[in-house]
């Protein structure tokens, strides 16, 4: 929406644009009325009791109890009104479909680099369907940043050593705005891309062109030999290290006696810092790859270990294990 | 001594002009007028830099200074404004000045401790400006890690220690407080009685005492990683930037209300005195700002609802931060219906009352927006919240700071300003003040990012508005240091009671005397009665 060819209201690119939006059209339209609600009294009141001479004071009123229960009440019942509804729109907006596609942002000083599940790998430029729920699992190298849509109402902050998300269904093919909204440093301001959402078939189109690298499977499944982690993590078990097959999703004793769910966080850590949380019946002899590995090879290497666990990733597309190619 | 309106003789001004018998006062206003012009060279230093970041914003391109520079520019305005002008602004200078007169009390209950306050705050404001002068800070006033623990070159160690010395001049400023009003009212000044003014200054030094010694902790966390190399908050090895976040709005949410708080309580002086009438809601409006200091503590995360905390903590913070808009709302009720069928007149400070409602009103609905979690998503660290924040910090606690200010000068000095020329500035300030901020909040939605050295083309014009808004703005605020100087030697004499108003520190003579009161006072009417006011004034002024 624009005045004169100025931009007053950004596009509404997102399923979720049209949720925001009409909650926040609910939100302004209530705070009119309470910005009347204040102004006109108070602008009356003026008028019609300007003191017209010097003795005059005003009348002697207390207060009124069943005012003060009105004006506590009326806002306290609009106020719960507007948390609820902001409450169903975020819960929304922060459980991403199963089916989702499913894709990685990393966020570094100061580029956004992007990676799709298909192997293709952009920076500051993202290609994304049309009428598909995509969900971005969000990391930074170094500071914060915060990864944002506005076209698409969304954004989350991208933590150094953790895994956040975000997800939208993007509506309107188009280029939309990515910008960066967390500070972080010199060229915060220059941290910032395009988005562009393509019709299906585009899209088709524009993975075809990509990918040199293989899928990220493929690419993690290559760091897998690269750093010899297949010397002691062998299928049959019998490795120094534990089997890799079919674990994610599943609960393993450690050896500490607890237990840990294994999910992106067990397996970041445990190549990260891979004395925290070893498995039972298995000698803490791993190395640490903490600054010896980037965080775009570690979503590789992690997808390589999720794509052996073919049962418990259900996103889509499943990538197809490293060598079938 | 009151039929001839003479500046009298005796008065705390005259009680010593040696430089010595200021710099060893004990007196809680020369104190406080220590702090204003203080607390005014900070005023003018961080506007400086909101001039740079207004020049910067002109046009899209970052084409002024350096993106560098312009990172130390809004990190500096922030720095300055927050923690060595807002935060003291009124209590120090207005509640140093007026608690001990409004409750009967010679002085506030630890004289040297008070006088200790300043020194505290001279000292951390020089350790911030000495970084400044060495090449400044560029976190952003929030210092979020692990970008101020490990990133930035630049000098965050001495501009945090800065903040954390001046926040033991603001313990101490609670401190004093809570004591004084506990135990050094006059004879019949129960707490019923209190002026509001006293009651918004009991709750804000509450969470001055309590709220200050966390950002205090935490300065200290971020000075261990920097400087020895903890891993508190690196996550690199095993720390947790997150929790940086939580300790720093643990006080500086909380911190808003040391802001707002005492400007609510000026609100109610200047709506009761120029509507001669008691104030709406007594009990309600006390309690409020009681409640507006303990909710306070309990909202903290609403500011990290896109930070990596877990989506149901995210809707209890937002449901409590709710909670703390009612109370807010109260208050303005009350003020609009204390105007019904009063006296009203528009003297400067009620103009500036009126601004006070104005902007008011708008920073706390737009804080609506922010506090709804699904809207909050979007629109979380734009220029909304530059706005929203602006709105009640500056439209609210800066005009409710002018307005106080404009309102007790005559006590202070015994002297008129310019009724024109304050008249003038009055409104210059609210309409520069609305051309510059509201434009933010549309931008805001647009999407453009907070800290922004360089910006998308299509969102100039709405920028251009902001930085011709905050031209007039600045003359806004420079009107009064002339008047206000100028009224010093040329002023017409005030008198004890230019407004006719009921508070205690109206029986004192302007300027006051060292002790205040000759006598102790004896409080036999309820607050805001303006009945024998009016015979008082007959008896004395022809």
């Amino acid at each position: 929406m624009s005045i004169f060819g100025i931009p007053i209201f950004p596009d509404q690119a997102s399923t979720f644009a049209r949720d925001v939006d009409a909650l926040y059209f609910f939100i302004l339209a209530v705070c009119a009325f309470f910005a009347l609600a204040v102004a006109v009294p108070v602008i009356y009141f003026g008028i019609r009791y300007h003191k017209t001479h010097d003795r005059q004071i005003g009348a002697r009123i207390e207060g009124n109890l069943p005012l003060e229960l009105l004006w506590s009440v009326i806002p306290t019942i609009i106020a719960m009104v507007m948390f609820g509804w902001g409450v169903s729109v975020f819960y929304h907006l922060r459980r991403p479909p199963a089916e989702a596609l499913h894709l990685y942002a990393v966020g570094k000083q100061w580029m956004w680099k992007f990676q799709h599940m298909e192997g293709q790998r952009e920076i500051n430029e993202l290609h994304i369907p049309s009428g598909r729920p995509i969900k971005i699992t969000v990391t930074s190298e170094d500071v914060l940043h915060s990864l944002y849509f506005p076209a698409f109402r969304t954004k989350y902050d991208a933590i150094p050593g953790r895994y956040t998300e975000l997800w939208f269904e993007a509506q309107k093919p188009g280029s939309y705005h990515i910008f960066c909204t967390e500070y972080c440093g010199t060229n915060h301001s220059g941290m910032i891309g395009t988005v562009t959402v393509l019709e299906p078939a585009a899209y088709q189109e524009w993975l075809q062109g990509g990918g040199l690298e293989g899928t990220l499977a493929q690419r993690g499944a290559r760091l897998f030999n690269d750093l010899a982690c297949s010397s002691c993590h062998v299928d049959s078990g019998r490795g120094r290290g534990p089997s890799l097959k079919d674990i994610v999703g599943t609960t393993v004793e450690l050896r500490d006696g607890s237990s840990a769910t294994i999910d992106d966080a067990y397996l970041r850590e445990s190549i990260l810092n891979s004395q925290a949380k070893v498995v039972k019946g298995f000698e803490p002899l791993m190395p640490t790859f903490q600054g010896l590995i980037s965080e775009e090879n570690l979503v590789a290497l992690i997808e390589y270990v999720k794509s052996m666990s073919p049962k418990a990733t259900t996103t889509a597309p499943a990538a197809p294990p490293a060598g079938k190619k | 001594m009151l039929d001839t309106l003479k500046i009298p003789e005796q008065h705390y001004l005259h009680d010593g002009h040696s430089l010595r018998s200021w710099l060893l006062t004990k007196d809680h206003k020369r104190i406080a007028i220590m702090y204003l012009m203080s607390i005014s060279v900070m005023f003018f230093i961080g506007g400086l830099f909101a001039v740079g970041i207004r020049f910067e914003l002109a046009t899209p391109q970052g084409d002024f200074v350096t993106a560098d520079t312009y990172n130390k520019f809004f990190t500096m305005h922030g720095v300055i404004m927050v923690f060595f002008f807002l935060i003291p602004s009124i209590p120090a200078v207005l509640g140093n000045f007026l608690i001990p007169p409004m409750i009967g009390a010679k002085d506030l209950a630890f004289p040297r401790l008070n006088l200790l306050s300043l020194y505290i705050y001279w000292f951390g404001s020089i350790f911030t400006i000495a970084a400044m002068v060495r090449g400044g800070v560029d976190t952003g006033w929030t210092f979020y890690t692990p970008y101020s623990a490990s990133a930035s070159n630049t000098h965050v160690v001495p501009t945090a220690l800065g903040i954390f010395i001046a926040g033991f001049s603001s313990i101490l400023t609670g401190l004093n407080f809570i004591v004084t009003i506990h135990r050094m009212r006059a004879p019949g000044m129960t707490w019923f009685r209190l002026p509001l003014f006293v009651w918004a200054h009991y709750a804000t030094s509450l969470i001055q005492v309590l709220g200050t010694p966390v950002v205090a902790i935490t300065i200290v966390m971020l000075f261990v990683e920097r400087a020895f190399g903890f891993a508190i908050f690196d996550p690199q090895r095993g720390g947790d930037p997150v929790l940086f976040q939580h300790l720093f709005w643990f006080y500086s949410h909380p911190a808003v209300y040391i802001m707002i708080l005492p400007a609510m309580g000026v609100m109610s002086e200047l709506v009761s005195t120029f509507s001669r009438k008691r104030i709406f809601g007594y009990s309600f409006v006390a309690f409020s700002s009681l409640a507006i200091a303990v909710f306070g503590f309990i909202v903290w995360a609403h500011h990290m609802f896109v930070s990596g905390i877990s989506t149901y903590a995210a809707m209890v913070f937002s449901f409590l931060s709710f909670s703390v808009a009612i109370p807010s709302a109260v208050k303005t009720f009350n003020w609009s219906a204390t105007l019904y069928k009063g006296a009203v007149s528009f003297e400067t400070p009620m103009l500036y009352a009126y601004g006070f409602l104005g902007l008011f009103a708008i920073g706390g609905l737009t804080g609506l927006f922010l506090a709804t979690l699904g809207v909050d998503v979007h629109m979380h660290d734009t220029y909304f919240v530059v706005a929203h924040f602006h709105y009640i910090m500056v439209g609210g606690a800066i005009m409710g700071y002018l307005g106080g200010l404009h309102y007790w000068w005559p006590k202070m000095t015994g002297r008129m300003y310019s009724e024109f020329f304050s008249r003038v500035s009055a409104i210059t300030v609210f309409v520069g003040f609305n051309v510059t901020f509201f434009p933010q909040f549309v931008v805001g939605y647009l999407g453009m990012p907070r800290r922004y050295h360089a910006y998308p083309d299509e969102m100039q014009v709405l920028n251009v508005m902001s930085s011709a808004g905050a031209t007039v703005l600045g003359l806004g605020y420079v009107l009064p240091v002339i008047y206000f100087l100028y009224s010093l030697k040329h002023g017409r004499v005030a008198g004890p009671n230019p407004w006719g108003a009921s508070g205690l520190e109206w029986q004192m003579q302007s300027p006051p005397l060292t002790e205040n009161f000759t006598e102790a006072p004896q409080v036999i009417h309820e607050p805001y009665e303006y009945e024998h006011i009016v015979v008082a004034k007959e008896k004395h002024l022809v």
